[in-house]
């Protein structure tokens, strides 16, 4: 099997570490060699964040470049358009439509690209557009956006749920995982309903 | 026990475990830190585990730990090597008695460092062997390796990291910890006491141990030579050996160095004997190519790769075949969206008044170097750790007019690393220098370690506590002033009053991270119909803050109610609990 690769991004502190660490868990328990790679120290102070994600029969570079993402999740609308180029061309979008403006947007040096969604469709990227933000809160918790994510994620990857579920477990806190449980739900949900239409 | 995915770094601790070491002493940095924060994570009566003041201090107690017998350790990033490199070039000469392997995680491309440097440099100066792993796997396997050869070959060991091996997760197998019986102490001055004449009976010897190294890196496993294809061969280690796997896989020949100093000179003969077209790819400087030129190789190396940065599996290919991965454009320009003060951080306000004052900020490393990003824009310097008092000591000597309008800022932790000295200097050598300490009871940038200066260890039990308000005191300094910069006010009348002050001065600005679990948060704060737009608030860069439709917003899921921003406000719009 040729190797894949996923690429989380979004913004310090958006979850982007349990989002990789969930994905690790899972693709450990298929039998595969994976390779989780993300950035410490500066970037994690509100700066822009990406975590790769490689699996196969053997992993070599724990990094991914340019065109060569199967799949991009984005925690964030500008970070999906800031890393765009990393996606395959043929390869999938999972975008949150959550907005954080940068500090040179809040001080109103820049503004902050309009409909950036829909500029993305109209490259022709297979794009799956959620509103992660809302179905965590509705979760319970507006930090669980992150599995949500995963939850539309479950549905492009060719796993079972129960594999899934198994490493959701392994990758929460305890306390925490009724209410990843019910994010993940409604996200996998969602994206079924994006994918019928 | 069992196979699990680990951090590189998470795996050179499981690695020190296993490897039966039992004193372990660093100083953190980005991205060696986790190594130490995982061997904490083991038996501290198997396995004693600490924060040093400063990366001297961690490499000189793994040093006393190994002349007792025990096998011992002390991480580093690849600037704290230079701090280290003193008791490191001695210890060469000394050897050990447990084995003695130093970490030092290098940082291409820069993601959390101020500089880029090839630590392999040290590794030859210093005449010590350095292994070079290259995914987490070999990062336990390696580490175990160090210790034997570190005993074998009577040398300390140098361990080189990345941050792509460090901060990557992969594949690793646990296994049992084994203990070594460390005997009884001997004394043996002519080993350990380096004064001239013991030191010149063991220069010779360090240079035999090179030529047996080298004999031993021509055969060693570690050294690795992949045959595939022969129309490419190339020559590399640790991540650029991944990445140029992934750029070619079986289509080319590898020659996979594991130890990276000495270097072979049969093998790699050997090797590009075999192979049509020789390459070398190594990050950062033209060490193996050099080695090559030496033995008179004359492979492509660094006339097709960068000096400069990370290399990745398409960089290779594109450089060695021409060919380029295709990729989307968004097609616009996106801002940046660069690191910054979290919201409720204590320099915030600090770093608003100086800009405010209009003083040159001779600044040092830490979070509070995010004071030189805009809006605050108030750091005039960033070398290394300390410089941040003692280049604020030139500064004033070459240019005695700026005495009260120039300032050192640096944080707690740095201030013990390297500050105290250049404090020292200042009142010995006498200049009216004022020194700003931001107290904020953590070493915040590399992710909320304990220090000496909050009075908690590695394990978070309770120990003994700098007071550094005596500590400045005891070096010749009168006047030390403590304040709170969430008061603003405060904070700008002490300052002019400590610039103006004939004498040197420190004040200490004393304020817990906003992000330790032990600070508590004030509730969020709103804007109220007072607003006038008049964007004064936005002047601190605070991320909880944002302006829309002519008003100003807090965001109250990031707001912890530090009331900087209410301050700001001349027309009291900001205060209060939120309305949510
Ligand atoms: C010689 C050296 N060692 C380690 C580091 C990594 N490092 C950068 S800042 C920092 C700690 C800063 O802590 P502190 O001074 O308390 O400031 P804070 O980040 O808490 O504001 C460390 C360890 C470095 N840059 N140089």
């Amino acid at each position: 099997m040729k190797t894949k690769s996923i690429i989380l991004v979004g913004v310090g502190g958006q979850g982007s570490v349990v989002a990789s660490r969930i994905l690790g868990n899972l693709l450990l328990s298929q039998g595969f060699d994976a390779k989780v790679s993300e950035v410490h120290g500066m970037s994690q102070r509100g700066g822009a964040v990406s975590t790769y994600v490689k699996y196969g029969k053997e992993v070599h570079s724990p990094v991914v470049e340019k065109g060569e993402a199967d799949i991009m999740v984005a925690f964030e609308q500008m970070e999906a358009a800031r890393w765009l180029s990393y996606l395959k061309i043929g390869g999938k979008l999972i975008v949150s439509t959550q907005k954080l403006p940068p500090m040179p947007v809040i001080t109103g040096a820049a503004q902050y690209n309009e409909n950036i969604i829909d500029k993305i469709k109209a490259l022709g990227v297979d794009t799956i557009s959620v509103d992660a933000l809302g179905l965590a809160v509705q979760a319970g918790n507006a930090r669980t956006s992150n599995v949500v994510m995963m939850g539309v994620l479950s549905n492009i990857m060719d796993f079972e749920l129960a594999a899934w579920q198994k490493a959701l477990e392994e990758s929460v806190p305890p306390k925490a995982l009724e209410e990843n449980k019910k994010a993940f739900e409604l996200g996998r949900n969602i994206s079924e309903k994006v994918k019928e239409v | 026990m069992g196979k699990k995915l680990m951090l590189g770094n998470h795996a050179v601790a499981r690695g020190l475990y296993e490897a039966g070491v039992r004193v372990v002493s660093s100083y953190p940095g980005t991205p060696s830190t986790e190594i130490t924060i995982h061997a904490a994570g083991f038996e501290r009566e198997k396995m004693w585990v600490e924060w040093s003041p400063n990366e001297k201090v961690g490499a000189e107690v793994a040093i006393g730990a190994s002349i007792a017998g025990a096998r011992a350790f002390s991480g580093m990033k690849h600037v704290g090597l230079n701090v280290a490199a003193d008791p490191l070039y001695t210890a060469s000469y000394t050897g050990v008695n447990g084995g003695l392997v130093f970490a030092v995680a290098d940082d291409m491309g820069m993601h959390s460092s101020q500089n880029e440097q090839d630590s392999r440099h040290h590794a030859i100066a210093a005449k010590v062997p350095m292994l070079e792993p290259s995914s987490a796997h070999e990062c336990k396997e390696f580490t175990k390796l160090a210790f034997e050869i570190s005993e074998q070959f009577d040398t300390p060991v140098l361990l080189r990291l990345s941050t792509r091996t460090s901060h990557s997760q992969g594949v690793v197998e646990e296994q049992e910890r084994v203990e070594r019986d460390m005997g009884d102490y001997k004394k043996d001055a002519e080993k350990y006491v380096m004064m001239p004449t013991y030191a010149r009976a063991k220069h010779p010897k360090v240079e035999e141990r090179t030529l047996k190294l080298i004999e031993y890196a021509e055969t060693s496993p570690l050294n690795k030579i992949e045959i595939n294809n022969p129309e490419i061969g190339i020559i590399t280690s640790g991540t650029t050996y991944q990445f140029s796997k992934e750029a070619f896989g079986n289509d080319a020949s590898y020659l996979k160095l594991g130890i990276v100093n000495p270097l072979p000179t049969q093998l790699i003969l050997d090797f590009a004997s075999k192979v049509k077209k020789l390459y070398v790819a190594e990050e950062l400087d033209d060490i193996i190519e050099t080695h090559c030129r030496k033995i008179g190789l004359s492979p492509l190396g660094k006339e097709i790769f960068t000096y400069v940065g990370e290399y990745s599996g398409p960089y290779i290919r594109e450089k060695i075949t021409g060919e380029k991965t295709p990729y989307l454009e968004f097609g616009e320009p996106i801002p940046v969206r660069p690191p910054i003060l979290c919201a409720g951080c204590s320099h915030r306000s600090v770093f608003y008044v100086l800009k405010k004052l209009g003083v040159m900020v001779n600044g040092d490393i830490g979070c509070y170097t995010l004071g030189a990003t805009p809006p605050l824009s108030a750091m005039d310097t960033c070398i290394c750790m300390g410089a941040g008092v003692s280049a604020l000591h030139g500064f004033n000597k070459a240019r005695k007019d700026y005495e009260n309008r120039a300032i050192g800022v640096v944080g707690d932790s740095t201030f013990i690393h390297n500050g105290i000295t250049g404090l020292i200097n200042i009142a010995y050598n006498r200049t009216n220098s004022t020194i700003l300490i931001v107290d904020n009871s953590t070493t915040g940038m590399t992710g909320h370690q304990n220090n000496p200066a909050n009075g908690h260890d590695i394990y978070g039990d309770f120990t003994a506590k700098v007071d550094l308000e005596m500590l400045c005191k005891s070096v010749g300094i009168n006047r030390v002033v403590v304040i709170e910069p969430s008061d603003m006010a405060q904070t700008e009348r002490v300052l002019k009053q400590e610039l103006d002050a004939n004498e040197p001065s420190v004040i200490i600005a004393r304020m817990p991270c906003a992000l330790l679990k032990t600070t508590k948060h004030k509730a969020a704060l709103s804007v109220n119909e007072k607003c006038n737009g008049c964007k004064m608030c936005m002047r601190i860069g605070c991320p909880a803050l944002t302006f829309a439709d002519n008003k100003a917003k807090v965001n109250s899921t990031l707001c912890v109610g530090c009331g900087v921003c209410t301050q700001m406000c001349k027309v009291g719009a900001i205060g209060g609990e939120h309305e949510d």
